[in-house]
């Protein structure tokens, strides 16, 4: 029986870990723009051809 | 003599071959070049403005943005080099900027050009173009860009000017000073995320009980149920804590909402579980109790769907510029508008608008007051005419003596109205709170009467049978019916561009039986008008007027210019503009003369030339006649035939000139006011629900927004969202207006799904009601009759407003 009460404890403080980091995705804004980070992600960086080459 | 010689020909098809016409278009932003065609490294603009973004972009290797999508540019004029001045003036500063110190400063602008991937690509650029631009940053939902930036080596204003020269014109108004930042939204979703959480949870520890376990395992229940209780803490407290709140503070308004049931269930569920499991009499009913908070929440986070890039409570303070040029010892210094006083000298450009009521210091000024009063054409002021807030200066600048500081000014005392003063809570009396007040009673009724019954029968069993009736008389499913029908309707309507302030605007709407219409910007579009030519011209002659015109700030002048596509290298000598009459020049040897009758044929006998009408003669021959008639958008007419009767008028800010056309679209029981000032319209809505009627005011601009404000409820037409609309409680797009009666009928529809989303949620608390007071509510029974009603009562109302809007607009192309 101990084993039950075990192992519900470690899996409730799993998920209350997650859901504090849910928390502290939602007031830190980073759901605020669903769409900008979707787009930004897919642009190229283009090599700068004007650096010297060390 | 007179246009009799005239051989009738419609304009665009008189263009003659000897000019070859192939249709370019401008390689910035993708519209056809119609004024006039540069060419920069075998690249075609429409405009000067393209030009020089596209410059800027290239010098600064930032070539991209034209490939990842289409033409994204938007045409764009461009900007003197100081109009950003004043955002460098340190109130102004002080005001924008989010974090400030001598090398590290952040800020954030407005655009509402941003429209597509490559504004983003551009806008997140920004540090190629200027050294001094540290990191930009896009928000594509809200329209904005956040500006970290090295003050000492960039100032605000450089940044203000370089967005706008690259087509990305930031918009700085009052507002955004004052603008608080909409924080309740995420509230709402983590007080839902921890209901969610919770609930699920709960759920889990309460299976055990339901599945039967044995009596050697009394212990892990008892454990289980003080589980369920620690979880169910947090939900009484934080996620449901609104629920109770709002019922008491609709006890000190001595009125019942649907919140009142809601908190009464809500707390007989919890109290009753928390005796149970303290006083190990049962598992309680605690995962009814979570799962309640949350489909009640859901349903909370559904309708709250807002369009953030839209603002719908805009007054006039987001229609003025924020600051002027104001004149300080000589010189011309950026002022914030509100520091303005009665007696300084300020100094108005080319479409900018005035913001106090001054008067004129030049000898003229031509100013447009279309947007404050909705007459389309600008009118002329002299020298110490009093000229009001609200105006645009047409042509050169021009200087004006402050009168009345803003907030005085003629314009805003329009706001000073009582209709402005309302709050948003009206007396309109919702269908959920009225539902809520009969449920309500019915249910105490209940919960009395069966208390006598078990009083007498067996008393022991009292208490827990009230606790029984109050817990399933919660009014789960009638509280989410609302939100689910109106939630949808939202939606569909946003997906067809009509974008409603909140879910409860819909009701009203379906109440509406009296709608009024603006005229310009509503029915007409003001900035297109129409021009139709006729008489004998030829090519070469059509591009002389284009070329002769185009000298012209007279607005019919600039209206006939847009219209011609012929271009020609001549020049014009001896321009004259002769006010009321129309204008004069010599082109390539020829005198030709374009206004009114008399001015081209030298005939005084004539009658007076109708609003609108222009002649041309070339050499004192009257060659031409060029009629400019504001357009009217399309497919009016079978919206208004729909409306029939429901359409009551015309509220009109401009001259009776097109009173004919407006009779004949509208038909003759439609009453069409002319020359009304925005209090007119104003009160002629009041006076309309004075008779009783439920009043819809479609309208476009601020000489709208009393009468939007105050009808019950108030539509502003826009073409372009971005652009400002008056204080609303719904934004169309021009392009739907063909459908509001539509949107109506929808609106209906959706009112009568709701009552039937009610009686399915009452048949359910009927079901359970008789479990209740006949003692045989077990949590087993309880926890399955809730979600069920919550999500019968969801499935219904969401399909059944899909399949009205699809029938319903489905319609639109007959």
């Amino acid at each position: 029986m101990m084993i039950i009460i075990l192992l519900i404890s470690i899996s409730l403080t799993i998920a209350v870990a997650f859901l504090v980091v849910f928390f502290w995705n939602i007031k830190s804004g980073q759901y605020d723009d669903m769409y900008t980070p979707s787009v930004r992600m897919l642009f190229d960086q283009k090599k700068d051809d004007n650096k010297p080459v060390s | 003599m007179g246009p009799v010689l005239l051989t009738v020909q419609k304009s665009t098809p008189v263009m003659v071959a000897t000019e070859k016409q192939i249709v370019t278009t401008c390689y910035h932003c993708g519209q056809a070049c119609e004024k006039e065609v540069l060419h920069l490294e075998e690249k075609t603009f429409c405009c000067y403005g393209c030009q020089t973004v596209f410059e800027i972009l290239n010098t600064h290797d930032l070539c991209e943005y034209y490939s990842l999508d289409k033409t994204p540019g938007n045409q764009h004029d461009v900007v003197g080099d100081d109009v950003y001045a004043y955002l460098d003036e340190k109130s102004v500063r002080k005001k924008l900027l989010k974090f400030d110190s001598p090398d590290f400063a952040s800020v954030q602008f407005y655009i509402p050009a941003i429209h597509c991937v490559s504004c983003i690509w551009l806008l997140e650029n920004l540090q190629k173009v200027d050294a001094g631009i540290l990191r930009s940053e896009v928000n594509f939902a809200r329209k904005t860009v956040s500006v970290d930036f090295n003050p000492q080596k960039v100032a605000l204003s450089r940044i203000g000017q370089w967005l706008a020269n690259i087509g990305y014109a930031p918009s700085v108004n009052l507002e955004d000073t004052t603008r608080e930042k909409p924080g309740t939204n995420k509230q709402a979703v983590l007080k839902l995320a921890l209901a969610g959480f919770c609930f699920g949870n709960v759920m889990l520890f309460s299976f055990p009980e339901y599945l039967g376990l044995d009596a050697s395992d009394a212990s892990l229940m008892r454990v289980f149920s003080w589980l369920n209780l620690a979880l169910s803490i947090p939900v009484f407290f934080y996620s449901a804590a609104g629920y109770f709140q709002a019922s008491l503070k609709s006890f000190q308004q001595r009125q019942v909402n649907i919140d009142v049931p809601i908190a009464a269930g809500l707390l007989a569920l919890f109290l009753r579980s928390t005796y149970d499991i303290v006083t190990a009499t049962g598992p309680g009913y605690l995962d009814s109790f979570t799962g309640l908070v949350f489909f009640l929440l859901i349903g909370r986070w559904f309708q709250s769907k807002t369009y953030e890039s839209l603002a719908f409570d805009r007054d006039f303070t987001s229609y003025f510029p924020l600051a002027v040029q104001k004149q300080v010892a000589g010189q011309w210094k950026p002022v914030v508008i509100y520091e303005l006083a009665p007696g300084d000298t300020i100094r108005i450009r080319n479409l900018e608008i005035i913001p106090a009521d001054s008067l004129l210091l030049d000898e003229t000024a031509h100013i447009d007051y279309s947007f404050v009063t909705g007459e389309a054409r600008p009118v002329q002021a002299r020298q110490h005419d009093v000229v009001y807030a609200g105006g645009r200066v047409i042509g050169p600048p021009a200087t004006f003596l402050v009168e009345k500081p803003t907030s005085q000014s003629h314009l805003t005392s329009l706001w000073n109205n009582d209709a402005f003063r309302k709050t948003d809570e009206r007396n309109y009396q919702k269908i959920i709170d009225r539902a809520a007040r009969r449920f309500t009673w019915i249910v105490l009724g209940i919960a009395v009467l069966t208390a006598f019954y078990w009083y007498y029968t067996a008393p022991a069993n009292m208490w827990l049978v009230i606790t029984s009736v109050l817990m399933v008389a919660c009014p789960c499913a009638l509280a989410l019916a609302a939100p689910f029908t109106y939630g949808s309707m939202l939606r569909v309507m946003g997906r067809h561009a009509l974008y409603l302030k909140n879910a409860d605007v819909i009701e009203r709407l379906a109440a509406v039986d009296a709608v009024v219409f603006d005229k310009t910007g509503t029915i007409t579009l003001g900035d297109k008008p129409d021009v139709s030519h006729t008489g004998s011209l030829t090519g070469e002659e059509y591009a002389w007027i284009k070329l002769l015109t185009s000298y012209s700030t007279h607005p019919l002048s600039k209206s006939i210019s847009a219209t011609i596509r012929q271009h020609t290298n001549d020049i014009v000598t001896g321009f004259k503009e002769i006010p009321g009459k129309g204008i004069e020049g010599v082109i390539a040897g020829n005198v030709i003369r374009i206004g009114s009758a008399s001015f081209t044929t030298d005939n005084r006998s004539l009658i007076p030339t109708p609003s609108g009408q222009v002649f041309v003669a070339i050499n004192g021959e009257l060659r031409g006649l060029m009629t400019v008639q504001a357009s009217v958008r399309k497919d009016l007419k079978g919206m208004l035939g729909r409306l029939d009767r429901r359409c009551v008028a015309l509220l009109s800010g401009d001259t009776d000139g097109d009173r004919d056309k407006m009779q004949t679209l509208f038909g003759e029981h439609v009453q069409l006011h002319f020359n009304q000032t925005p209090h007119d319209k104003l009160d002629y809505i009041r006076n309309l629900q004075q008779q009783g009627k439920k009043v819809l005011m479609v309208g476009d601009g601020l000489n709208d927004s009393g009468a939007l404000k105050q009808a019950d409820v108030g539509l502003a037409v826009t073409d372009d969202t971005g652009i400002f609309t008056p204080a609303c409680d719904g934004i169309l797009h021009g392009s739907q207006i063909q459908s509001l009666d539509r949107f109506m009928q929808l609106s209906k529809v959706s009112t009568r799904i709701l009552k039937a989303g009610f009686i399915i949620s009452f048949m359910y608390n009927a079901v359970a009601l008789s479990f209740a007071v006949t003692g045989h509510l077990t949590p087993l029974v309880a926890a399955i009759l809730m979600p069920l009603s919550s999500v019968s009562v969801v499935g219904f109302s969401s399909i059944g407003v899909n399949i009205a809007a699809r029938r319903i607009l489905k319609n639109k192309s007959i």
